[in-house]
């Protein structure tokens, strides 16, 4: 059990998501970088779909009610533990008692906290994720909640930690509308300064900085993936995150390549987001 | 005959087809493949003209939908009856552009037999097919800021029920008690694709 001290701007309990009920309207959820939630659980020795604690912008203080095993990875919050300064990216022992807080991020928006045996609360649709969109699985954290912390599987297997991806141009598959924007929509994107909008949130990372032209009208409401490039008629590109709505009806200029989208789940408001656009896969 | 289909990413193509109806069809049809193992994909997402196959390997997808003709697969949903009290706030409206009675909207909206064609905008919320296209009635200019759930709507041709509270553009011609969502239920969308619906006066 861990009860919750102190909490920052937001703070949610996610796992790998709600898959297989897209086409009843769900969002889908779970962790916006998702191998910063996979690393976490892998250094406490939790299953891959454990459920962690996504941290907007640090705040959270948590009390372990029993010893525990916890790591942070993500955003790069200091972390310290009953006041002593703590590690990132690591296995750290907590003792019944102890009080673990991560403060405010230099770099980066989404910090993680993984705990051996996982948050353990009811899942909703075979997920524990929180959809911040619908509203479907367990409110925001808040303070004074007392979350569940399941069997613990023992001392963590030390584990070879891969040095964090480097961060670079995120690149941008063709999406299903060209004619909508034109033969050269991916080069247009790839040549705008982009940065990212304020209003930017887990259903969607809003671009400013520029327009990408395209033709007016509506389009019949369609299914919508992660990383889909939807285009409004004011021409600013959204990027769909985690919890996008299941179906939309804005022209997709492109994908954001899978392996990236936890660049935009880090990304802060203000900062460039440099786009590459990529051949069209083959098949 | 092969579907057209548009790639979508990495590992995702939208099926166009002619209609929400056959997007029904086909969407339960690739079901039906995915259940017996000879299709792997995450999500399967009918829409107003398209199928979205999330998750999947084009090239084999491709090679799999080559199997499929119009109606290979007719879906025989379960049937709902929605017992509506027909006090909208535009149920006047809507007898004023259709040119006939309150009484008679009530009367040809009860009279057809609907078929959830597929749920987008909000968990629950189906897109029922069949009315004809003639009373079709265009969303409401400045959407209202709260529609209570269970409320019935149109827009375009299609007959919706708000399963929650929210923000909506589609003209309110009445109101239902049943539960439309209920993450508790399997399915928990009481019109999941491919359910048959009857309004019914109440």
């Amino acid at each position: 059990m861990l009860t919750v001290l102190a909490v920052g701007p937001q703070v949610l309990v996610q796992d790998r998501g709600r898959i297989g009920y897209a086409h009843l309207g769900v969002p889908r959820a779970g962790a916006l970088d998702a191998p910063a939630a996979d690393l976490g659980n892998r250094l406490v020795g939790n299953d891959p779909d454990a459920a962690v604690l996504e941290i907007l912008l640090g705040g959270l203080s948590v009390r372990a009610e029993r010893a525990c095993w916890v790591s942070v990875t993500g955003a790069a919050s200091p972390v310290t533990v009953d006041g002593v300064a703590a590690a990132h990216g690591e296995a750290v022992r907590l003792r019944a008692g102890a009080v673990l807080a991560l403060g405010r991020p230099v770099a980066g928006t989404r910090s993680y906290l993984a705990v051996g045996g996982g948050i353990d609360i009811a899942p909703v649709l075979g997920s524990r994720s929180t959809d911040t969109l619908a509203g479907i699985g367990p409110a925001p954290v808040a303070v004074g909640d007392r979350l569940p912390v399941g069997a613990d599987s023992g001392v963590p297997a030390a584990l070879d930690t891969p040095r964090p991806p480097l961060r670079g141009a995120i690149r941008v598959l063709p999406g299903p509308h060209r004619e909508w924007f034109g033969a050269d929509v991916l080069d247009r994107l790839a040549g705008a300064g982009w940065r990212v909008a304020a209003a930017s949130n887990r259903v969607g990372l809003r671009l400013e900085g520029g327009t990408l032209a395209r033709i007016a009208g509506e389009l019949p409401s369609e299914g919508t993936v992660l990383g889909a490039v939807q285009v409004p008629p004011d021409g600013r590109p959204v990027v769909l995150l985690a919890d996008h709505g299941s179906t939309g009806g804005y022209p997709v200029a492109g994908v954001v390549h899978a392996d990236d989208l936890w660049q935009l789940a880090q990304a802060r408001p203000g900062e460039r987001v440099t786009l590459r656009a990529l051949p069209p896969a083959s098949g | 005959m092969s579907l057209p289909l548009r790639r979508y990413g990495e590992r995702a193509a939208l099926a166009e087809v002619d209609s929400a109806v056959q997007a029904a069809e086909l969407a339960e049809w690739a079901r039906v493949a995915a259940r017996s193992g000879r299709l792997h994909v995450d999500e399967i997402v009918p829409a107003a003209a398209t199928v979205l196959f999330d998750g999947v390997d084009v090239g084999r997808l491709r090679a799999l939908l080559g199997g499929w003709r119009p109606r290979s697969a007719t879906v025989a949903g379960a049937f709902v009856e929605v017992p509506v009290r027909f006090d909208g706030p535009d149920l006047a409206d809507v007898a004023r552009r259709w040119r006939v009675s309150e009484d008679e909207v009530v009367g040809r909206l009860t009279s057809y037999e609907l078929m959830s064609a597929f749920c987008g905008f909000a968990p629950g919320f189906a897109y029922l097919a069949g009315l004809p296209e003639e009373l079709a009635v265009p969303r409401l200019s400045s959407p209202r800021e709260w529609v209570e759930p269970g409320s019935v709507g149109l827009a375009g041709s299609w007959c919706g029920i708000y399963p929650s509270a929210s923000p909506g553009g589609w003209r309110i011609v009445g109101h239902t008690e049943m539960v439309l969502w209920d993450v508790d239920r399997e399915p928990p969308a009481l019109l999941a694709p491919g359910t048959r619906v009857v309004l019914r006066p109440c």
